[in-house]
């Protein structure tokens, strides 16, 4: 395969990538738990996965097979983008299909496909703290996860239903792992969350802007926060995808025309291309 | 019947494709070359070198060429260069008191050992349009001085030094100063690192943070102590040879405010420092990241810490024109689950809501 003249395999020097390495392995020591790491000033921008990118730089290997999505799509421009940063780079080969790739990266969805043992999900994260919007300082939020002092927390989940009689987080939900951190699951909308669960593959998440790495282990706890009177639930359709005739994917709304025309289809264009294939098969 | 968007690479391509005409302007002027570039457009270049964390006029002038002359875009494209690069080592304190000076002038003393030297400024020109210069006429020569300048040119922290009227530097550390481009930024940040993240920052940033100041939002009653522009030696120590070699001289900009204190229990009154350095000529800069620097420094100095300027993980964390532009421009990427999300929820409360029907 050829690469780019001049860089290393996957862009980061090796110093760095053992740097993330070691940053990983303290991460999955400690579910959820977010390391500091130091972060590199990489050729994308910050907040267009730079995160995640290190993370898939330090982990991938030349016989790795490498996904990427954003918003559940292998064809949205960022995921062009950085799937073709890594075609360059390292020369690894790339695939749309969920279940061929071994490392997966991802902005804000987690595949419908169910994942497997040996892959790799690596989550891009904007905004790593899931207390940040109750409280802006680091040094104080560094302080609430070291006491688990995650009140705060729950007191905005118990205002939401005292003010409109149900949680009004959709994505970006907070979980509990491993019945210890409080982590911010990336902007995934909360249908996803239950995927996190108990889940096979590796999770990795990376915030290149806040550096910061975390990651949920396989097989590990994931609990959304809720109430025992109100549990946590997810979004769900009246509508199938218009496409492939899905009822339990998570789907996005396309309008059609200007006078409130609508239609609904999955937002993972794997899982959708897949269940079409399927059916034209079986006609 | 619906198709779901397809074709983003090929659209990336064309797109970039597009840019590197538009960049190219009409191909019947000539192209635009980095001696050009360096020679005519130079404060651009110090401030994408200094902001960029880079001396290199060539390789600035290239980013500014490559940006289209958006400097923060410049300056993202020499960082992202710069984390490629090996690393050495760190070379030697400047030492700016042996500066060759082009410029120095000090708003506290009338006059002092090697006098005001005013050099190249654009402080007491006319700001009139000079459509001479858009003819493309030659500047008239600058008069030589008859004598040379003083050498002995001591820094005004230095004189205030000697009376004990301003704090003293502290003394070297024996660590070396940290790097937040390889580590990550912990808080409370010493002063190493925070004087590494001001002289990284946006010039805007720190220049509204500086008036901020000024303007009552943390007064730090700052004198120009001195403003000081030339070249310096750097100076780096190979480990096989033990002692320092001159490894090349560099023009900047270094500024001392002076400022009161009032003194509290552990110190007496005192002026205090504040400190901005900048490759080339960064004069806005420079003051501003002193004034920032001075602010920054409430709390060690037992002041009231209740202004933004004053406020250490505000400032630190937002200085960076490459994070903040990055991170606001991300924007721009696709959000559709989550907006999908939020207009699930946004529907279903509206339901429950029964919100009255606007009068038709």
């Amino acid at each position: 395969m050829t690469t780019v003249q001049g860089y290393n395999f996957a862009y980061l020097d090796e110093q760095t990538k053992r740097m993330i390495r070691r940053a990983i392995l303290k991460a999955v020591a400690i579910p959820g738990y977010q390391v500091p790491f130091g972060s590199r000033e990489m050729p994308l921008p910050y907040g267009w996965g730079t995160g995640g990118i290190q993370v898939t730089a330090a982990v991938i290997g030349p016989d790795d097979r490498l996904k990427v999505i954003d918003q559940g799509a292998d064809d949205t421009t960022n995921a062009v983008s950085i799937r073709r940063f890594f075609a360059r780079t390292a020369g690894v080969a790339t695939t749309e299909r969920t279940a061929e790739a071994t490392v997966i990266q991802t902005r804000h969805r987690i595949p419908e496909t169910p994942l497997r043992e040996g892959q790799i999900l690596v989550y891009q994260v904007p905004i790593p703290e899931p207390l940040r919007w109750l409280e802006p300082r680091e040094t104080e939020t560094r302080k609430m996860h070291a006491l688990a002092d995650y009140g705060a927390m729950h007191v905005k989940l118990y205002e939401d239903i005292a003010r409109f009689g149900r949680i009004a987080t959709t994505y970006d939900y907070p979980v509990l792992v491993n019945g210890r951190y409080l982590m911010r699951p990336s902007p995934i909308p909360k249908f996803d969350n239950p995927k996190m669960h108990m889940n096979p593959a590796l999770q990795l998440f990376g915030a290149g802007r806040e550096k910061r790495i975390y990651a949920v282990p396989p097989y590990t706890d994931v609990k959304s926060l809720d109430f025992e009177d109100h549990p946590f639930e997810v979004q769900t359709w009246d509508q199938a995808c218009a496409l492939c005739g899905s009822s339990d994917s998570f789907l996005d709304e396309v309008v059609t025309d200007d006078k409130g025309g609508r239609m609904y289809v999955c937002s993972d264009t794997d899982h959708c291309a897949d269940r079409q294939q399927r059916r034209e098969a079986a006609e | 019947m619906y198709v779901a968007v397809k074709g983003g690479e090929k659209a990336i391509d064309n797109a970039h494709r597009l840019m590197a005409e538009e960049r190219r302007g009409d191909p019947a002027t000539p192209n635009l070359g980095l001696d050009q570039i360096m020679g005519q457009l130079g404060l651009a270049v110090d401030r994408v070198m200094t902001e960029g964390s880079i001396h290199d006029r060539e390789l600035a002038a290239l980013a500014i060429k490559q940006a289209q002359g958006d400097l923060v875009e410049a300056i993202f494209l020499l960082r992202a260069y710069r984390t490629t690069l090996l690393r050495f080592g760190s070379s030697e304190p400047l030492d700016t008191a042996a500066m060759a000076i082009r410029r120095r002038i000090s708003a506290a003393f009338k006059d002092l050992p090697g006098g005001q030297v005013l050099g190249p400024t654009y402080d007491y020109t006319h700001r009139l349009l000079d459509f001479a210069l858009a003819e493309g006429n030659q500047p008239e020569p600058a008069v030589s001085a008859s004598e040379p300048l003083e050498p002995d040119m001591p820094r005004v922290a230095d004189v205030l030094g000697h009376e004990g009227l301003i704090e003293r530097n502290p003394p070297a550390a024996e660590d070396p100063p940290g790097d937040l481009t390889r580590q990550p930024l912990t808080l409370p940040a010493g002063r190493d690192l925070r004087l590494q993240n001001l002289a990284r920052g946006d010039e805007g940033f720190l220049l509204a943070l500086a008036y901020s100041g000024q303007r009552g939002y943390g007064n730090t009653h700052p004198f120009a102590g001195e403003i000081r522009m030339g070249d310096v030696a750097v100076e780096f120590v190979p480990e096989e040879l033990g002692f320092a070699i001159e490894i090349g001289e560099i023009t900047v900009t270094e500024c001392q405010m002076i400022n009161q204190f009032k003194g509290s229990k552990d110190m007496p009154p005192q002026f205090t420092r504040g400190y901005g350095l900048t490759f080339g000529k960064g004069e806005r800069k420079a003051m501003a990241m002193a004034l920032v620097d001075r602010s920054l420094r409430a709390g060690e100095l037992g002041e009231d810490a209740d202004n933004p300027a004053q406020d250490e993980e505000f400032v630190l964390a937002h200085s960076d024109n490459v994070e903040a532009s990055g991170f606001v421009q991300h924007l721009k990427l696709p959000h559709y689950v989550d907006f999908q999300s939020e207009l699930e929820l946004i529907r279903r409360l509206r339901a429950v809501h029964s919100i009255p029907e606007s009068a038709e």
